[in-house]
């Protein structure tokens, strides 16, 4: 059996179009500090660090853990490199998890970053794609997702219309004006997303997430270190990874079998019967409106076919009986391969009660969740406050 | 600080028009299917022995049954529409480095005889138009213009 383990500090930095003033490392480490000194550490207590961040092809950089590790204090520690593309900043939050739950280590310290302004993301993307079949299609995450909404539209018609995903960028976008991180702080109104430019039907501008530059850090205490540096530490109650191929025979981008795979396994680990009673609050990884619906209803937080009815009837909002994405979610900040582990940090950051003006009330326990591939890819942590 | 400042204040360096060629191997079976697209405008997929289900695209392994197929079969140029998105930004294609026009139609198809899925072009760009489930039929480049790539098929059009 696993030790426990639990995060005990967090830090992030402001979420931007663009950071001249900082280079990778130095962003990075802006995140890294702020979570060591949150934390209440001091850097030489960090047994081991664990980096994410997106491909390598985002930023030109080839094996960036070579030049970010010093800046993280690195030297003369275990140094572990996590890119599974969205699921990185997630993964590498999971990776360090094991570290100190198989007993090797008692605080580590894990940082994810991107820095898409330093280069050309639409270039990018189009070649994450195998060279033989999708590459001379792939022309990024947005038509992608296209087709995943669509299909998941479709399905559903006319019980989750097109203006449900209008909803869900009205409202994160709102929850993000609370959030001193967040990138994308606007008061729109459902009319607004509907006939902003398209983009890939059905999806339109306001329906996407931006390019973002940004890091974002924690730190893993073991139980005896974590009661002593956290007066409330969010422990790490359940995980679930999962990961399917793209395209395969079956596969549901409407429904995705990785995410009802990875929920299912996490509330095993945490014995959670009933995500929606037992819950109190998500953080899902919604980079374009529509995955906020889809992915509600992938995690069990409603019936298929019912997440347009969550948004509608503010359900999740911030005022709401389940609160999806206090912080404004990926809709309001989307440094790639930081952005699964912002919503871990948001998510603990609620049950340790640091989430400032968007802190909900009495969170007990709380949910994040990122994917990242071709929808392929998928993670669910949940955290609790009590043991 | 002003945004004029900081950007005479911060220095960027750039890249430059650096171009790096790369090499892919099809694969045995990669290349079987790309070479019959180009020499007989035909599809073939591949079969699992344990699932039986047949992929197009061709791949060696069935991923849920983790078993290895050699079993070739052919399948139709005709399919069913699975789902689609109207793109309405270009994108510059990274094999030939032209900006694709738009709007163009983008689609995932299920081509009869296949269970996997496939993903190209449809030359349809009005989502209102379009519909899951709608046949569809492959668009094949001319004779002596097909290279043994993705791209000997212009795109798909709806029957
Ligand atoms: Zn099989």
């Amino acid at each position: 059996m696993a030790r426990a383990a639990a995060v005990v500090g967090t830090g992030q930095t402001r979420y931007a179009n663009r950071r001249d003033d900082v280079n990778i490392p130095e962003l990075a480490r802006e995140a890294a500090s702020r979570a060591i000194e949150d934390a209440g550490i001091d850097p030489r207590d960090i047994e081991a660090v664990v980096i994410g961040s997106g491909p390598e092809v985002f930023e030109g950089v080839n094996r960036p853990d070579l030049w970010v590790g010093s800046a993280l204090g690195q030297a003369g520690r275990p140094v572990t490199r996590i890119q599974t593309g969205g699921t990185s900043g997630a993964g590498a939050t999971i990776a360090a998890f094991y570290h100190v739950a198989s007993g090797l280590h008692d605080v580590v310290l894990a940082v994810s970053y991107e820095k898409l302004s330093d280069g050309i993301p639409s270039y990018s993307f189009s070649t994450l794609s195998d060279p033989f079949w999708d590459r001379g299609f792939s022309s990024g995450a947005a038509p992608l997702v296209g087709l995943q909404s669509c299909q998941y539209l479709a399905r559903h018609a006319p019980k989750v219309r097109e203006d449900h995903g209008a909803m869900v960028a009205v409202k994160n976008r709102k929850n993000a004006m609370r959030n001193p991180y967040a990138q994308l702080q606007m008061e729109i109104t459902v009319d607004d997303v509907m006939n902003s430019s398209p983009v890939a039907s059905p999806i339109k501008a306001l329906d996407c997430c931006p390019l973002s530059d940004g890091a974002a850090a924690l730190v893993i205490a073991e139980e005896r270190r974590a009661k002593k540096m956290a007066s409330r530490p969010a422990w790490f109650a359940g995980l679930g990874a999962c990961s399917e191929s793209p395209y395969a025979p079956n596969i549901d981008m409407a429904y995705p079998e990785s995410c009802v795979r990875a929920a299912q396994l996490a509330y095993q680990m945490a014995w959670i019967y009933d995500p929606v009673r037992e819950l109190d609050v998500a953080e899902i990884f919604e980079a374009f409106s529509f995955q906020e619906l889809i992915w509600t209803e992938a995690l069990g937080l409603c019936n298929p076919g019912e997440g347009g009815r969550m948004v509608e009837s503010g359900v999740t909002a911030m005022e709401g009986e389940f609160p999806i994405n206090p912080s404004g979610g990926v809709l309001s900040a989307n440094p790639i391969g930081a952005s699964g582990m912002i919503r871990q940090i948001e998510a603990a950051m609620q049950v340790m009660g640091k989430a400032g003006a968007h802190q909900l009330p009495g969170v007990r326990k709380s949910l994040a969740h990122s994917w990242g591939g071709v929808v392929q890819f998928s993670t669910v942590t949940i955290f609790a406050g009590e043991l | 600080m002003a945004a004029a400042e900081d950007k005479k204040m911060f220095l960027v360096i750039e890249s430059g028009n650096v171009a790096q060629p790369f090499r892919w191997s099809a694969g045995t079976y990669g290349s079987k299917f790309l070479t019959e697209i180009r020499d007989n405008k035909k599809f073939w997929g591949i079969k699992c022995p344990k699932c039986g289900k047949v992929y197009v695209p061709i791949r060696s392994v069935c991923g849920p049954c983790y078993a290895e197929m050699t079993e070739l079969v052919p399948v139709s140029d005709e399919g069913n529409l699975i789902t689609f998105s109207v793109v309405s930004f270009g994108f510059v294609d990274p094999s030939t480095g032209k900006q694709k026009p738009v709007p163009y139609g983008y689609a995932v198809i299920k081509l009869d005889g296949a269970d996997s899925y496939l993903i190209h072009y449809i030359d349809e760009t009005d989502p209102e138009k379009l519909k899951a489930g709608m046949r569809v039929r492959a668009v094949f480049e001319e004779d002596g213009k097909r290279t043994g790539s993705m791209m000997d098929i212009k795109h798909f059009e709806l029957i």
